[in-house]
């Protein structure tokens, strides 16, 4: 196999083996901690543009299957693994990892010390690196990256293009795709929904025009803020469609709400984030993959409310509107991969629905009494 | 949430004896949550009768009662204590069962006394078969299809209606005992028989055979709050067939998809919360490798060998913080002791594989049947950490401590194709070194999973090995290719072998070009948070972690894997070696490799690593640490072995030196310092040509003790009374290479006694002495230890202490030294020298409180024993008599004969303290789980040598009303004596038989010496199995017999009619 390297922008360079593709790109360098998921973890379209280092040293041991995806077509700069696994075993393996990213075009390093560049990202926060050849020497890679720009654009090249149905008998969804994960439509269908899936760009007019009783916004890469006409989108329905957001839908929200968000030093991406809901007291496995976060400071002065919190570093895990029908998690309660111990939030969405036009329904009898 | 303020007074009941399926990993987490309590501020009174144990040390818990564990006396502790509640969780299945005998009894409620943590009512939903399998269906968790019995005719209809193969599982019973496969309907028959006869509620669980699943464990963690986490999943590489004691456990698991995973957790987690458990829960799961269907095998609602091993294995320390959690503190409040920053409530990821390899005791029972099943037969384990599975998993293999540091053994290079494939047909414990033979030999992984049905992932690993090996032999002094065979694992001796030179030139080689492994950090979190957690591994990659502090250093050696005849006394006192280290003021370093022991709990020692205890392993950490020394003398024989290398290798062993160690260990050194110091010793010689044997044999005189004296594959030690025996024991050890000579010994009977001393090279502190039961002759682990000694006169102990003094000195022993001795005909004669710490070290610093591996600590870092406030020589006997009883795992093991004698046959200790030497000997056998019959029937089954000595034996059962049973010949040497006896025939006789009367409970005690001779399978050894399986006390020594019967006699009162008439009144 042939020999490659990582180079980071501080220098540090890491020599290991390539599989999957072996073209030279550029990303930024994370890693996630969940033991078991990189199918689902190498196709979440969160990771556009991000080179993601799997903490866990043996990768690929069960195969690529046909089911466990998130989207079609990753969006993810290259995975880093101390091992990959060249002869799975699973029934549900259909090929392995290394054939999967060649098909796909995305580089894979393997056989470096996974652990010190983990530790690296820990100290020093995210960096951006490079997956170039072994012969190409550090002072190019670094000058290779320092020239790029980047991207801003990760919505757009994970979003769908054109709006479409997923057809159901029940509630009626509009499901905003930021870079949405398959797990989040899924926990819809199965809850019999009727889902419109939408450009990131939707406007809020048009939203409308779709009748739907409740609006999800997906999770998605990059910076809410680099999604401005997002905000503006849901500055318009919030009042009066009830809404639920994810991850990136979550930090839209706040945005939307006139609270703030930031870049963490290396972000929480694993299976095994503890948040604690501030309502019931108790504390919950969650999956996470964020590298932003709402400030908690700028909720003062808006209509949020703190809901949920990172148990271990006291960052804002989930937020409801004071006012309106409209609550959201920085985390993915549709797991896939990790735990599936808050797939009811779904539960919450739709019998958000039914307290919402049930309030309207009593406003507009109050209202045609009053007309009276 | 708060912790409780309502209760102060906690009651723990420990696990008690070790026995195969419970042994020290309840120490492990009995200590961890002893003292989880008190750092609460509770007062904590502690139940265990094992004082081999940390956990019984007087600074584990406010108040420790080694007493027996049973109702009576815990009812006793219970009205004198008066606790406010019971910690029942954490003593294994003991624990579990006392607490419910408890309930029963009505003293809880009488007393007002709460069961923390699980239950009753869980308990009973989790261990009763019946109640278990309606709570399954009641959740929608599928169990696998089963009837539950109380007859055989019940599991015959069973089999009618699904078929076979079935697994028997009998109700409240340890590590499987008594269960197995059957194939038939004769196995079904004999297995359910024998699996009712053990279940204390005679009831067995025929099930559905789903072998060849895929077994995985989650380790599940619940509080009041109803949060629920999973510590750690585990996947066994046996698959489902073979307990899960006795396979081989990877953690995490490796070929389960995120779904599997998530699948499996959450099945888990509605089982905890469907129990309410407040604490730790093991389940257990069978996974279809070809569908998503699974079954839920079996729950433990308490802590558990696994909960230990995922303990280690993750870092996260369950039974502490179930402990925590029973006192009404919450996971999301708990901060999580291993980063010192995030909270307990989370669920550790690892960055590196975990192998458990079980430790099997074939070794010492060579005639026992290898094969795995339902049943644990494994002693202990040993865990290993590495950042490939293929390193963690010859990590383990060395660690093993069974002769080979790599997948090959020597035996099976001889086998040929045909005989590797029929023998991976059954599991056995060798199955991994013969699968890696096959592959060897150019079988494909296709063709192996075929047999074992053992996941094509292991088996592509071990196959990747094997190319690898092949690949550097075919590459001599490549050291690219050296590279990839350390990074996969590979240890110097194992390519010394394929490169066909020393060890020592391989290591020089690697030193040379830097080839030196790097420490990584268990973390429980994959290096997300920073930790505070001194606990390492080695691996060989960039980065090194492990920060060499400025401090003055001393490494202590572990004593790796529990074994028959290394057990957890050794943990004891490297625990206590560790502990003086720190209070002296020195960085305390510890190297082990099992996960079930305090000593690797990594807040005992400054730091500790978690590695294999080889030469190799162990240089690499003092290259790297630099210690002032070593210290040797706590690991027991394990670590004694390193010492010779690591003085080759310049390292300097701290305490008794390398020189003295071989003096007492090598034969012809030790007769050479036995005649200089004038002390005598039975006469005996080596002999190299079979043939000579006999002469030798007839000239020393019968009775002799005859062994190997390199001992492989643990071939025995026997006494042989004439030629013929001789004859028969020469034949059977033929396979021993006659490289060794044969060592023929004369065998002294007499008082068997045993010292302890701690030596500052000069002077000498001996606590205490111990006496043994049973004559010399059967292995003094075997034998039931009196303190202070009964039967021993002063100038005998005078002897023995000046014996003592002298050969200290003369080995200029800093440190523990143990003497065995023999009493024979007024004569004192040294049978041992073991200059190290002992099994006896726990026992006789607990009965005599002086702390001897601490005090021998501080001997060995230069300090004086007068400096300690110690006089010199032997300490004052104090008034209470203790005793330490051998505890067997028999009942585990078929096959394997019971009879005592030099081998050391015990997995355990119980003790027994009293006023009397009769009282304490009672609480030590019941204790020990012996019943005590105060009525019923004796059989005396006795080899000829020993009928004159039985008869004093048989007259006083007589005298105490018991009836007696003997076949032929015992029964008419008893008649002769005027002593009523009823005969029994053989064994295959018609009509009532030795066997039948044990089968149909006639009888309470058997009486047997008949030893097992030239036939492996005699009668004698049929009749102690019976006994054994029928759950009888079995006593295979006159010695032990007459202590019993002294116990009886003293706690029972006779009818005896009023003797002859005294000549006054005549006349």
């Amino acid at each position: 196999m042939q020999k490659r390297q990582l180079v980071l922008e501080d220098g540090t360079r890491f020599l290991g083996t390539g599989f999957g593709s072996d073209r030279e790109i550029s990303g930024e360098v994370v890693f996630n901690t969940g033991m078991t998921g990189y199918q689902e973890i190498l196709s979440d379209p969160s990771y556009c543009g991000q080179i993601v280092t799997m903490t866990y040293p043996l990768i690929g041991n069960y195969g690529i299957n046909r089911d466990d995806f998130e989207t079609i077509t990753p969006s993810i700069h290259g995975l880093i693994v101390k091992e990959v696994c060249d002869l799975p075993s699973n029934y549900r393996s259909e090929e392995t990892l290394d054939r999967f990213l060649k098909a796909n075009d995305i580089p894979g390093l393997a056989g470096i010390d996974t652990r010190k560049l983990t530790r690296l990202i820990r100290n020093h926060g995210t960096m951006k690196g490079l997956f170039t050849s072994a012969d190409c020497s550090v002072e190019r890679a670094m000058q290779l990256l320092h020239q790029e720009i980047g991207i801003t654009n990760h919505v757009e090249r994970v979003s769908t293009v054109k709006p479409y149905v997923v057809p159901g008998r029940g509630r009626r969804i509009v499901l905003v795709d930021f870079g949405m994960k398959h797990g989040i439509l899924r926990e819809l269908t199965k809850r019999n929904c009727h889902i419109t899936v939408v450009p990131h760009h939707y406007s809020a007019e048009k939203i409308r025009r779709l009748k739907p009783e409740g609006v999800m916004l997906s999770n998605g890469p990059g910076d809410p803020k680099y999604v401005p006409d997002a905000v503006r989108m849901i500055e318009e329905i919030i009042p009066d469609i009830p809404v639920f957001g994810i991850c990136l839908g979550h930090q839209l929200i706040a945005l939307a709400c006139g609270a703030d968000t930031e870049k963490l030093r290396f972000g929480h991406r694993g299976a095994n984030h503890p948040v604690k809901d501030l309502t019931t007291g108790k504390t919950v496995m969650t999956s996470q993959n964020h590298g932003y976060t709402v400030t908690k400071e700028s909720l003062a002065g808006t209509e949020l409310e703190l809901t949920q919190l990172a148990l271990n570093d006291g960052t804002v895990e989930g937020l409801a509107h004071k006012r309106y029908p409209a609550f959201s998690v920085q985390y993915h309660p549709e797991s896939s991969p990790g735990p599936e111990d808050t797939y009811q939030l779904f539960d919450r969405f739709l019998a958000n629905i039914i307290t919402h036009q049930s309030e309207e329904k009593r406003e507009e009898v109050s209202c045609r009494s009053v007309q009276i | 949430m708060p912790k409780r303020t309502d209760i102060n007074k906690i009651l723990v009941i420990g696990s008690g004896p070790i026995v195969i399926g419970q042994a020290a990993e309840f120490d492990y987490s009995g200590t961890q949550a002893c003292q989880s309590l008190k750092e609460e501020g509770y007062q904590v009174i502690l139940a265990n009768s094992n004082p081999a144990t940390i956990m019984t040390d007087d600074t584990v818990a406010d108040t420790v009662y080694m007493e027996p564990l049973t109702t009576d006396f815990l009812i006793k502790i219970i009205r004198k204590e008066q606790p406010d509640a019971i910690l029942p969780t954490l003593g294994g299945q003991t624990g579990l069962n006392m607490a419910m005998a408890l309930e029963q009894t009505g003293i809880l409620e009488e007393y007002d006394v709460e069961l923390l943590g699980t239950s009753l009512s869980a308990i009973r939903k989790a261990e009763d078969r019946e109640v278990f399998r309606s709570l399954m269906h009641e959740l929608g968790e599928p169990v696998p299809e089963s009837q539950i019995v109380h007859s055989v005719e019940e599991a015959l209809e069973f089999a009618g209606e699904i078929g076979f193969p079935l697994i028997v599982r009998p109700a409240y019973t340890l590590g499987g005992t008594g269960g197995g496969m059957c194939y038939d309907k004769d196995e079904l028959m004999d297995i359910t028989r024998n699996g009712l006869a053990l279940s204390p509620v005679t009831q067995c669980l025929v099930e559905k055979n789903i072998s060849g699943f895929k077994e995985i464990e989650y380790e599940v963690m619940r509080d009041k709050q109803d949060q629920a986490i999973v510590v750690c999943n585990m996947e066994n590489v046996d698959p489902v067939g073979v307990h899960t004691g006795d396979s081989i456990v990877t953690a995490p698991s490796q070929t389960l998809s995120d779904r599997e995973y998530q699948m499996l957790r959450n099945a888990s987690l509605k089982i905890i919360r469907a129990l309410e458990i407040e604490g730790g829960c093991n389940v257990q799961l069978a996974l279809d490798p070809s569908s998503f269907q699974y079954y839920i095998i079996e729950v433990n609602p308490r802590v558990s060998r696994s909960s230990a091993l995922a303990s280690k294995a993750t870092g996260y320390p369950i039974a502490k913080l179930a402990a925590k959690i029973a006192l009404g503190l919450t996971l999301d409040e708990i901060i999580n002791p291993i980063t010192g920053t995030t909270y307990a409530c989370y669920e550790p990821a690892l960055d590196y594989v975990v192998t458990k390899l079980p430790r099997f005791p074939f070794d010492k029972f060579v005639s026992g049947n290898r094969s795995l099943g339902t049943q644990m037969k494994a002693t202990g384990e040993v865990m290993a950490v590495g950042r490939s599975f293929e390193e963690s998993l010859l990590k383990g293999i060395r660690s093993l401590d069974i002769g080979t540091e790599e997948l090959w053994m020597e035996k099976w290079t001889y086998k040929t194709m045909d005989e590797l494939i029929e023998c991976l047909k059954k599991p056995d414990d060798e199955r991994i070194f013969v699968i890696a033979e096959a592959f060897r030999r150019g079988c494909t992984v296709t063709e192996l999973f075929e047999t074992t049905k053992i996941d094509p992932f292991f088996l592509t690993k071990i196959q990747r090995l094997i190319k690898l090996e092949k690949d550097v032999s075919a590459h001599k002094n490549d050291m690219e290719r050296l590279m990839e065979a350390k990074k996969a694992g590979f240890s110097d001796t194992q390519v010394s072998r394929l490169w066909e030179t020393d060890v020592d030139s391989i290591y020089e080689m690697r030193k040379q070009s830097g080839l030196l492994p790097v420490y990584k950090m268990v973390d429980t979190c994959a290096a997300e948070f920073e930790s505070e957690t001194p606990y390492f591994y080695s691996t060989f990659e960039e980065e090194n972690e492990s920060i060499v502090s400025e401090r003055q250093k001393v490494l202590v050696i572990g004593s790796g894997p529990i074994r028959i005849g290394q057990g957890i006394e050794f943990d004891y006192a490297t625990v206590h070696s560790v502990l003086a280290l720190k209070q002296a003021g020195y960085e305390a370093i510890i190297m082990n490799s099992n996960p079930e022991t305090v000593s690797t709990d990594f807040s005992v020692s400054d730091k500790l690593y978690f590695e294999p205890l080889t030469l190799e392993d162990v240089m690499h950490v003092i290259e790297l640490e630099k210690p002032e020394g070593v210290i040797v003398q706590f690991g027991g024989q394990t670590a004694i072995n390193l010492a010779e290398g690591l003085q080759r290798r310049g390292v300097a062993i701290l305490g008794t030196n390398l020189e003295a160690i071989d003096t007492a260990e090598d034969r012809d050194k030790f007769e050479h310092l036995m005649n200089e110091l004038d002390i005598l010793q039975p006469q005996g010689k080596s002999v190299r040509q079979l043939d000579q044997a006999v002469a030798v044999a007839e000239q020393i005189g019968y009775p002799v003790l005859v062994r190997p004296s390199y001992v492989i594959g643990g071939s025995q030690m026997e006494i042989v009374y004439n030629n013929d025996e001789l004859a028969a024991y020469l034949k059977k050890s033929n396979h021993i290479k006659h490289t060794h000579p044969i060592l023929i010994d004369k065998y002294l009977t007499g008082i068997e006694l045993e010292v302890d001393a701690v030596c500052d090279g000069e002077n000498i502190v001996i606590p205490g002495m111990m006496e043994h039961i049973e004559r010399a002759g059967v292995h003094s682990g075997d034998s039931i230890a009196v303190y202070p000694p009964q039967r021993i006169s002063d100038s005998a102990k005078r002897e023995c202490v000046e014996i003592t003094m002298k050969i200290a000195r003369r080995l200029s022993v800093k440190g523990l030294i143990n003497i065995q001795f023999v009493i024979h005909e007024d004569k004192v004669y040294v049978l041992e020298v073991n200059p190290r710490a002992s099994r006896t070290i726990p026992f006789l610093s607990k009965i005599t409180g002086v702390p001897m591996a601490a005090l021998a600590t501080r001997c060995i870092l230069g300090e004086s024993l007068a400096d300690a406030g110690f006089p010199n020589g032997l300490l004052p006997e104090l008034p209470q008599v203790s005793v330490k009883v051998p505890v067997f795992s028999f009942a585990k093991l078929r096959s394997v004969d019971t009879m005592l004698g030099p081998e050391m046959k015990s997995t355990g200790e119980a003790i027994g303290r009293d006023k009397t030497l009769e009282k304490a000997l009672y609480k030590g056998l019941i204790a020990s789980g012996l019943s005590i019959p105060q009525e019923g029937a004796v059989l005396l089954t006795v080899a000829d040598k020993d009928k004159q000595e039985m008869i004093e034996i048989a007259r006083r059962f007589h005298m105490l009303g018991f009836r007696l049973y003997a076949t032929e010949g015992t029964s008419e040497f008893t008649a002769e004596k005027g002593i009523p006896v009823q005969k029994v025939g053989k064994v295959g006789a018609a009509g009532e038989t030795v066997l039948s009367i044990i089968e149909e409970g006639k009888v309470q005690v058997v009486i047997n010496t008949l030893t097992s001779g030239k036939q492996p399978r005699s009668d004698g050894f049929r009749i102690r199995r019976e006994a054994v399986e029928h759950g009888i006390a079995c006593l295979t020594s006159l010695d032990t017999a007459m202590a019993i019967l002294n116990v009886i006699d003293s706690t029972t009162f006779t009818a005896s009619p009023v003797s002859e008439k005294r000549a006054v009144f005549t006349t």
